[in-house]
């Protein structure tokens, strides 16, 4: 085997990515905390009230991230149910239904909040128009796949499937993403834009921009978290976990 | 402060979604902690249950 591919196998190997995850996962979360709070502090403090929509806008600075977070999200879902469906690789299998959760977390926060946005702007707290419709198919999507993989007894079965229905259902990312586009929307389009100049002021673009960095970490913290609970499941019947086990209540977080 | 907290008359709107973003997501943080303590658990039962099958 070349240095790359031995490198890989190690990571790869339950005990090994238990407690590289276990390292790292602390940090996911403390990083993401403290970016967000500074994040919070210029949204709600610093950045000025909109033109039109006086503060009600500020609704803005968790409504995005979340909204990029539930595709991000079934994105790397999707990604590594398709090595684990290909290649059979169990960590692939764990991460992909790891994400599920975060993933479904964060799509609810859209949709709520996008309600919450939705009634003094628009009059209205829900209409079914296509980005919203889109978006509440892929918190379907995401409960199908935990549902799933909840159903079925064997966790590598359970997995496999659930992965299954999770790349079938990627079909409707690029409908969420150019749904307001592709048909008259009550939703505003994007305010912020990779390719092209974003429409948006720099006093309010930082906080979004570090509150979209933060969510990716804390996505990254619960992925990770989840991923060492499927190592120990996975892992059930082998020496490390069980002295991991037999450590007792006391072995609460560390690795 | 109550200017603040009133956010141009959208408080109504505003806190509740942040309110939302928060517990949804301490919620979620929380949740892998207790999984993994019902998991350990039950693999600790899992391991007396063998040893109470074969008496030493």
């Amino acid at each position: 085997m070349n240095t790359l591919a031995l490198w890989f196998h190690r990571i790869g190997s339950p005990p090994t990515a238990y407690r590289l995850a276990g390292r790292i996962t602390p940090w996911m979360y403390g990083i993401g905390a403290v970016l967000g709070a500074v994040a919070l502090y210029g949204g709600l403090v610093l950045a000025p009230p909109d033109y039109q929509q006086g503060d009600a806008y500020r609704i803005i600075f968790i409504h995005v991230p979340s909204a990029w977070m539930s595709l991000f999200a079934y994105l790397f879902m999707a990604a590594n149910a398709f090595v684990a469906l290909v290649w059979r690789i169990k960590l692939s299998e764990i991460l992909a239904m790891a994400s599920a959760p975060i993933g479904a977390a964060f799509t609810l926060v859209t949709l709520v909040t996008g309600a919450l946005w939705g009634k003094p702007m628009w009059g209205t707290w829900w209409t079914w128009d296509a980005r919203l419709t889109s978006e509440l198919v892929l918190l379907f999507l995401y409960l199908g796949v935990i549902g799933l993989y909840h159903a079925i007894d064997d966790r590598r079965q359970a997995a496999r499937a659930a992965g299954f229905l999770a790349l079938i259902g990627i079909v409707n990312l690029p409908i969420v993403h150019f749904s307001v586009n592709w048909w008259n929307t009550l939703h505003q389009g994007s305010t912020v834009r990779l390719l092209g100049p974003s429409k948006i002021d720099a006093a309010m673009a930082w906080p979004l921009l570090l509150m979209a960095l933060a969510t990716h970490l804390w996505f990254f913290g619960s992925v990770l978290a989840r991923t060492r609970n499927g190592l120990l499941e996975l892992d059930a019947g082998k020496e490390w976990v069980r002295s991991i086990a037999l450590q007792g209540e006391s072995a609460g977080g560390s690795a | 402060m109550s200017d603040f907290l009133a956010m141009g008359g959208y408080a109504a709107y505003v806190w509740p979604s942040f309110a939302v973003f928060f517990i949804v997501l301490a919620f979620e943080a929380l949740a892998p902690r207790a999984q993994r303590k019902r998991i350990l658990a039950s693999i600790r039962g899992r391991i007396r249950r063998e040893r109470d099958r074969k008496p030493t």
